[in-house]
């Protein structure tokens, strides 16, 4: 049996419907954040993917997912940093007690 | 005549007013004092000799003899519309000769007094201030040329008043009767002011020479035109009495000129007895000539005058304050003289027994600011050497004051109608002009002749008899000092030969020169009912005796009534207070606060509400973002699905 | 070109003015910046006074003097256009002596750079305003001169300040929307040809709005100026706003911001619109003869110093209202006069007002007396600023009253008969609160002891307020000279049109 597309396509489908999951329902800031690099990351592959099946000989899309681990990367840094400081603040992370700058 | 001498009139006092305001703190009291005298003397003499001019000199008489009007000089001072036109103007005729001497006669002999009066009073520069001020205002407003510089003098006499009443401002009585003074003349002004726009808006135009000179044309303008029953031009003339109504204390406004009586007592007798007060009267003396065609106007007047007439000699039989006696006394007699206006009319231009009354009515303005004056500055004397205005603290002060005391005695003498004082002459032609506009009004206004008498003559014998003055502390009565005095006698020897005067060569309706003659039959009633009226004063205030507390028990609701002067400071309190003050006022001020403003609160309110109610769908929750995207998503996707299907 | 016109000045000497404050360093400069501009300011209107009269009359046909004009936006057609008559000069050497007197009566206010710049900015909206003939330009410049109260009354107010300029500027801007509407539909019926213009002197020579259009846009247009004029019901936000802000705020802007409204009222919504004028007015007649009496009757009870001038001043201003609406000439005479007068004579109190409570800091008239044995320089300004308030003759508020009373009494209507006499009865009422008020605060015996210690005036609040008291007897003791300045410019053809109809 040839592994064809879809046979990658379905897990990184599930990976972000865990992230996307994920983000909705937890209320921890950490958590959400690791969603979103779930999330991130299922695109990542697909971008590999795509080159990898659609247009080989190109590297168009392996440069996507190599940019985008990086900026993921740098934003997880930040991220961390941002709910690093606010744990800092209210010792607390999660995201419906923050409320203290709305209104 | 060349309009020098009459812009000096009215400058030189002007002048004063400002140099005396604006200066008057750096000057020592004595100079402020003397310059004030300088001022006015110069006034003076330069209004002498205008008079003299004008009665005298022989230009001012025209064919047939009578006394000519002339307008000396008359400048634009702000002009409405082409015929409107406001000027500044000195007009010069028999009245405003004569209103003229009294004014500067009376004002200089009060400006003497009050070197004396007001020695050593904080504020001594500021008091001669404002008697130039008033003398300016009050010249300004009987050399008027047309209503509107006439309703400009009568506006500043008022605020003069104002200042003057007030001017000890520290006591609370002197700061509310000055309030109420100008208040309640102001409401006067407004039925004056509403006068003048009525008629000058028929007649389209202010200019006495043109409304006086020739009433007719005027009186065609108002033809045909009525208002609720009456004539136009009845309540122009109507309302521009209210104005005199106000400024000459008569019924129902007469209220403020007895607290008025809480200024320095020199002026009270300027402004408050000679001047100020009888502005009134000659307002409608000026506008006679149109007063003469409209018969209800005139019989507002006598009605409104010999109601206030009665009324006032009543009330001045029992008060305690002198100055208080002495007010209404002025009430009664600018009554007399409104009287003797109203009766000189017959409507339709046609005068009453030959337009004595008119004559009579100027007769007695100038004798009884002569009498009056001298009565005022006799009872400043008084305040001055007792330090209070109740005669209880006085009595049997003619030992100690026996200049005062003469003086006073002659003041009383001319105002009771006793012959041959100056009052005897005028108030008889008065009596002459009632008995025969009316025998009811000729007996009314006799009555009240009798009361002037009585309360005049209690006044006297409570002030200079009564018992032996009571000395406290040592302090004794001292007669006053020679600026004081030389005023008193002065104005007693005016009272004395005033009314040998042939007045009526002066001053007549018709400008003609006319003579009088004594009517013996009323003059005899006249000096019976007075004479009687004195002796019952004799009788019963002479000597300390129980009669005066007898008379008291019998009525007591009567005495009562007038010593509260008939309770109409409490009915105006109440009118004012309870109806205005917290029936208007404070529920606009409340509507204000709590409906227009509370509409504008809620407007903005309800914008915050709302805001505040859709303000959580933007809540922050960036799950809930999500969500609601992924259902958009969704839901895109899904139409799109259908789109391509179907 | 642009700079060969003399009005332009207005705009530039403010502006002028701002840059040089930017670069002040110390309150020595700052004051010398200010003053030297508001001479400057008061010279220009004094010269360009002088010029003008000796012009011959121009108003003819709908004309101004230097008039000139620059677009700016030619999208639209938006031009920076100028021109002046009587009337604008008038409200022009107003706004100057005002704001000369302004700057003397903030002399020692806190952050003077900040509070100077804003001050400044205000009045070049409001010379602004007054030179502009486009207009768009004028409510530029209208606007201009609005929002800079926001910040004077919020920061350097007392009081309820921020509820107070939040108030003042909602309602000002809501008034503001109505205008704008007002305007772009003015804008759009300009002319028949489709050659649309924002000049007013050209509208009114097309006069091309129909009476339908007018009927929408009358409303509009005057209901947007009357709330700057305080017209009942749109006044509240004056004694609020007056009561917060501080001296020289109050002084601009019951002094001349509100006679934007009464000008405005004047020059666009009855010059531009008079069939509407005709037919609508007695709706908004009935609405200022409301005014003032009510204003006058509110003023009655207030114990705030400043309220009970906010509440004299809806009185006032409503008078001015309701002489423009009487559509004669003497009464819309004796509407301008009431204009300079009310903005000569309220200054003058606010400014007292200000200088009162810097020293007792109250304004409660139930915990001051005396005041004259205290403060004898500023209680004698107060008497007469209270003198011309309730129109003394020899002060200014007289001869406006006066103008104004004779004028509307022309008309022969009852309604209009009654309006007249109950405006009349203000008279009286004046009297009432401006008495309670002197009686109270500077009669009497002292109330407050700690008061005693109080100094009088200082030398450039003495400036501040003889400046005022000059100006106001300037008035009133020669109004013909200012009657015949304002008259010529009443444009025959609005009172034709007027004449007309009925």
């Amino acid at each position: 049996m040839e592994i064809t597309l879809i046979f990658w396509l379905v897990p990184s489908l599930i990976m972000f419907c865990c992230g996307v999951y994920g983000f909705i329902t937890r209320r921890n800031m950490i958590a959400m954040l690791i969603s979103l690099e779930l999330m991130l990351n299922s695109v990542d592959i697909n971008f590999a993917l795509f080159n990898r099946y659609l247009f080989p000989g190109q590297m168009e899309g392996m440069f996507f997912s190599l940019f985008a681990i990086a900026l993921a990367a740098a934003e997880t840094a930040l991220a961390i940093a941002i709910i690093l400081n606010i744990f800092r603040k209210v010792k607390n992370v999660d995201v419906q007690g923050l409320d203290t700058m709305k209104f | 005549m060349s309009p020098t001498i009459p812009i000096l009139i009215l400058a030189i006092p002007l002048f004063m007013f400002l140099l005396l305001g604006l200066l008057g703190m750096k000057m020592s009291h004595k100079l402020a004092g003397w310059l004030g005298c300088l001022g006015m003397g110069t006034t003076l003499v330069l209004a002498y000799c205008t008079a003299y001019t004008y009665y005298f000199g022989g230009d001012f008489v025209g064919a047939n003899g009578e006394r000519l009007m002339s307008v000396v000089f008359n400048e634009t001072w702000l002009a409405f519309t082409d015929k409107l036109v406001i000027s500044m103007g000195f007009m010069l005729d028999s009245i405003s000769a004569l209103m003229l001497v009294v004014i500067t006669t009376i004002s200089f002999l009060v400006h003497l007094y009050s070197l004396g009066y007001m020695e050593g009073e904080k504020g001594f520069q500021r008091y001669y201030a404002f008697l130039s001020l008033f003398s300016f205002s009050m010249l300004l407003l009987v050399v008027a040329t047309n209503i509107f510089q006439m309703y400009i003098g009568w506006e500043l006499v008022g605020a003069s008043s104002y200042l003057l009443i007030g001017f000890y401002y520290t006591k609370h009585s002197a700061v509310s009767a000055s309030k109420k003074a100008f208040i309640v003349t102001r409401f006067a002004d407004l039925g004056f002011l509403l006068g003048i726009l009525v008629l000058s808006f028929t007649t389209q135009t202010f200019d006495f020479a043109e409304l006086c000179g020739n009433p007719t044309a005027q009186v065609t303008a108002f033809a045909g035109k009525t208002f609720m029953g009456c004539s136009l031009l009845t309540w122009a003339l109507i309302l521009i009495f209210t104005g005199g109504m106000g400024k000459s204390a008569m019924m129902p406004l007469h209220i403020w000129l007895p607290d008025a009586m809480e200024g320095p007592t020199p002026v009270s007798a300027l402004i408050h007895a000679a001047t100020m007060v009888v502005a009134g009267v000659y307002l409608v003396a000026r506008m006679f000539p149109l007063y003469l065609w409209s018969f209800d106007a005139t019989t507002f007047i006598v009605v409104v005058g010999a109601i206030t007439a009665f009324y006032a000699a009543m009330v001045a039989c029992a008060q305690i304050d002198i100055k208080r006696v002495l007010a209404f006394s002025t009430i009664s007699q600018i009554a007399f003289m409104m009287v003797a206006l109203g009766v000189a009319s017959e409507g339709e231009g046609q005068v009453c027994h030959h337009g004595l009354g008119y004559m009579a009515s100027m007769f007695h303005m100038f004798t009884h600011a002569m009498f009056k004056a001298l009565l005022f500055l006799g009872a400043g004397a008084l305040i001055h050497a007792v330090h209070s205005n109740d005669y209880t603290a006085m009595h049997g002060l003619r030992k100690f004051m026996p200049v005062t005391h003469i003086t006073f005695l002659i003041g009383c003498l001319a105002i009771a109608g006793i012959p041959p004082f100056s009052g005897f002459f005028s108030k008889d032609e008065i009596m002459a002009a009632c008995y025969a506009w009316h025998p009811v009004i000729g007996v009314w206004m006799s009555v009240v002749a009798g009361l002037t008498a009585f309360y005049m003559f209690r006044l006297y014998y409570l002030i200079f008899w009564w018992k032996e003055h009571k000395i406290e502390h040592g302090h004794k009565p001292h007669e006053a000092p020679l600026p004081m005095l030389i005023p008193l006698v002065f104005l007693a020897a005016v009272s004395c030969v005033a009314g040998f005067i042939p007045f009526g060569h002066f001053v007549s309706w018709n400008h003609l020169p006319y003579d009088i003659h004594l009517d013996w039959t009323i003059a005899g009633i006249s000096v019976t009912i007075a004479v009687v009226a004195i002796v019952i004063a004799t009788v019963m205030y002479r000597k300390e005796n129980p009669l005066p507390a007898k008379m008291k028990a019998l009525l007591p609701a009567l005495w009562d009534w007038c010593y509260h002067r008939f309770y109409w400071d409490e009915l105006y309190m109440f009118i004012t207070h309870k109806i205005i003050f917290n029936g208007i006022c404070r529920p606009i001020a409340w509507f204000d606060r709590h409906i227009i403003d509370g509409t504008m609160d809620a407007m903005a309110t309800i914008t915050n509400k709302a805001s505040v109610a859709i303000r959580g769908l933007q809540s922050g929750q960036v799950q809930m973002y999500v969500w609601v995207y992924l259902i958009g998503a969704l839901l895109l996707c899904g139409l799109g699905v259908m789109a391509v299907i179907l | 070109m642009l700079f060969s016109n003399p009005l332009i000045y207005f705009v530039v000497i403010p502006l002028l003015m701002l840059a040089g404050l930017s670069l002040c360093k110390n309150i020595k400069q700052i004051r010398a910046v200010a003053v030297i501009g508001s001479i400057g300011l008061l010279a220009l209107s004094t010269v360009l006074l002088v010029k003008y009269l000796a012009m011959p009359p121009i108003n003819g046909d709908h004309q101004m003097a230097w008039e000139g004009s620059w677009q700016w936006f030619p999208q639209l057609n938006i031009c920076l256009s100028v021109g002046v008559d009587g009337i604008s000069l008038a409200m022009l050497l107003l706004s100057s002596i005002i704001v000369f007197a302004g700057s003397f009566a903030s002399w020692t206010i806190n952050q003077p750079k900040e509070f100077f710049l804003w001050l400044i900015l205000l009045s070049t909206g409001v010379f602004g305003f007054f030179i502009s003939t486009d207009l768009f330009t004028m409510f530029m410049f209208y606007e201009v001169a609005l929002i800079p109260m926001y910040l004077l009354i919020g920061v350097w107010g007392s009081g309820r300040k921020e509820y107070s300029a939040m108030k003042l500027t909602l309602m000002l801007m809501g008034g503001s929307a109505f205008l704008m509407l007002g305007l772009i539909g003015i804008y759009y019926n300009s002319s028949v040809d489709g050659q649309h213009t924002w000049n007013l002197l050209e509208i009114a020579r097309n006069h091309a709005i129909t009476p339908e259009w007018q009927r929408l846009l009358f409303p509009l247009t005057f209901v947007g100026f009357g709330v700057l004029g305080a017209m009942f019901p749109f006044h509240t936000w004056s004694p609020d706003g007056h009561a917060s802000a501080p001296t020289a705020v109050s002084m601009l802007h019951a002094g001349v911001l509100m006679k934007l409204g009464g000008y405005g009222c004047f020059r666009v919504a009855i010059y531009l619109m008079p069939e509407a004028a005709h037919e609508l007015g007695w709706i908004f007649l009935v609405l200022t003869g409301i005014s003032v009496v009510y204003g006058a009757f509110s003023a009655c009870v207030q114990t705030d110093l400043k309220y009970i001038n906010a509440y004299s001043s809806v009185s006032h201003c409503g008078l001015v209202l309701f002489a423009i609406l009487m559509y004669n000439q003497t009464a819309m005479t004796g509407a301008i006069m009431q204009m300079l007068s009310h903005g000569l004579m309220t200054a003058l109190f606010f400014a007292l007002i200000g200088m009162i409570y810097g020293r007792t800091h109250t304004r409660d008239i139930r915990e001051m007396g005396g005041m004259m044995q205290i403060m004898p320089y500023l209680s004698v300004c107060y008497v007469i600023a209270g003198m011309a308030s309730l129109g003394l003759p020899g002060l200014s508020g007289f001869v406006a009253e006066m103008t104004i009373f004779v004028g509307s009494f022309a008309h022969t209507d009852t309604f209009h008969r009654v309006f007249v006499i109950i405006a009349c009865c203000s008279i009286v009422i004046t009297a009432v609160y401006i008495l309670r008020v002197v009686g109270k605060l500077l009669f009497g015996p002292v109330h407050n002891e700690h008061h005693r210690q109080l100094t009088d005036a200082t030398w450039w609040e003495r400036l501040s307020t003889a400046t005022l008291i000059i100006c106001v007897a300037a008035i009133g003791c020669f109004p013909n000279f200012f009657a015949n300045l304002i008259k010529p410019t009443f444009v025959e053809e609005i009172f034709k049109v007027f004449q007309y109809n009925s």
